[in-house]
Parts: structure tokens; C-alpha cells; sequence
């Protein structure tokens, strides 16, 4: 799973009948710092995250699609399944010292 | 499957009902000479995994099979913890 921030979300009237009532939502990975990194995602909501939030997403299909549709099979390669309260780290990292 | 040093958790309230009472930590993977490899992910502990610890994850759609793997979502999760840092040799011992 990945950590991002969701920036956005995009608004599709025909799209594939799997993604019916399905949130889209335009996401921007992040570093453990919060540091934007990578190429900003689109991801399937299944846990009502909004813009701000900071989310976890499976980019695992099955996974995906289990999660944001509630059946396997869909066309969905991630998914957001988890708002990110905090993150600890241990103390090493956080100076940048990664054992 | 790749080595991983356990370097934190995350701690989400709101998420799928399916990773409800799961354990989240960050993983830094790591090379054969256990440095650094990519950037940190997070992953879903199968097995009791803390901070600090060396251990093993994989990827893709079978990470999920050690929870009910129809409808738990992960693509990265905690497999096995390794003994210690001399418990991963080279070559011929």
C-alpha cells in the first residue's frame, strides 16, 4: 500500500457499469515526510476519504475492486481503503538515518 | 517476496471494514547487504511484526491470503519475521 493525499476527484458520466456510484478520486503519492512524490493516481473510494485526506490505496486489482465495488473482477487497478490518522516512525528515520 | 525493515505504523480509524483490527507498518525494503532498497511502503502484518524488525513481505493478490483473501485488501503484507541481521547470509556459509 501507498501513502498519498487526495487532490481531487473526477466526475464521469459514461464510464464502465462497474464504477456506477463509484467515488473517483485524483491522488498525489507521498513520502513518509508528506513530500509529494511520483505521478499523481486515480483511485476508487471505499471509505468516503474526501480532498485533504491522507489515504491509503492497494494497487492490487482483486483487492481494488473487492474493496471499492464489493466484487472482484471489476476494472479497477487501486483503491483507497484507509484514512491516515497519524504515522510513527522510529526515531532513526525521522533524522534520516535509515538502518 | 523482499527483505523489509519495519520502520513504523500508521495509524488509520477510517478504513475498509475487511482491515478492521489489522496491524499497518511502514516497511523500508532492503538489499542483500541490508541497505535501503526503493522507497518505504506500507504493509498489513500477518504474523505479529514490530518496529525495528527485519523481515520478509510480499506482493501482489496473494498478500492477501493469509486474512480472508476474497475481500481483504492489501498488496503488500508481512509474511515472516527474520532472526536477526546475521540470519540472512551470501553464498556458502
Amino acid at each position: 500500500m501507498i501513502l498519498a493525499r487526495v487532490i481531487g476527484n473526477v466526475v464521469a458520466t459514461q464510464k464502465n457499469e462497474r464504477y456506477q456510484n463509484a467515488r473517483v478520486m485524483l491522488c498525489q503519492p507521498l513520502s513518509l515526510e508528506g513530500e509529494e512524490t511520483g505521478a499523481t493516481l486515480v483511485a476508487l473510494d471505499s471509505v468516503d476519504s474526501g480532498v485533504g485526506d491522507t489515504v491509503l490505496i492497494v494497487q492490487e486489482g482483486w483487492g481494488a475492486s473487492t474493496a471499492a465495488t464489493k466484487e472482484p473482477g471489476a476494472a479497477i487497478d487501486s483503491a483507497i481503503v484507509g484514512v491516515v490518522d497519524y504515522i510513527d516512525l522510529l526515531a532513526a528515520d525521522k533524522e534520516g538515518e535509515r538502518r | 517476496m523482499q527483505l523489509a525493515r519495519v520502520i513504523g505504523t500508521v495509524v488509520a480509524t477510517v478504513k475498509n471494514d475487511s482491515l478492521e483490527g489489522r496491524k499497518l507498518l511502514i516497511v523500508q525494503s532492503l538489499d542483500a547487504n541490508l541497505q535501503p532498497q526503493g522507497s518505504p511502503l506500507v504493509a498489513l502484518d500477518a504474523i505479529g511484526a514490530g518496529t525495528g524488525e527485519l523481515i520478509v513481505w510480499c506482493r501482489g493478490k496473494e498478500a492477501s491470503f493469509p486474512f480472508r483473501r476474497e475481500d481483504t485488501p492489501t498488496d503488500c503484507t508481512i509474511i515472516a519475521i527474520v532472526d536477526s541481521n546475521k540470519h540472512v547470509t551470501q553464498g556458502r556459509r
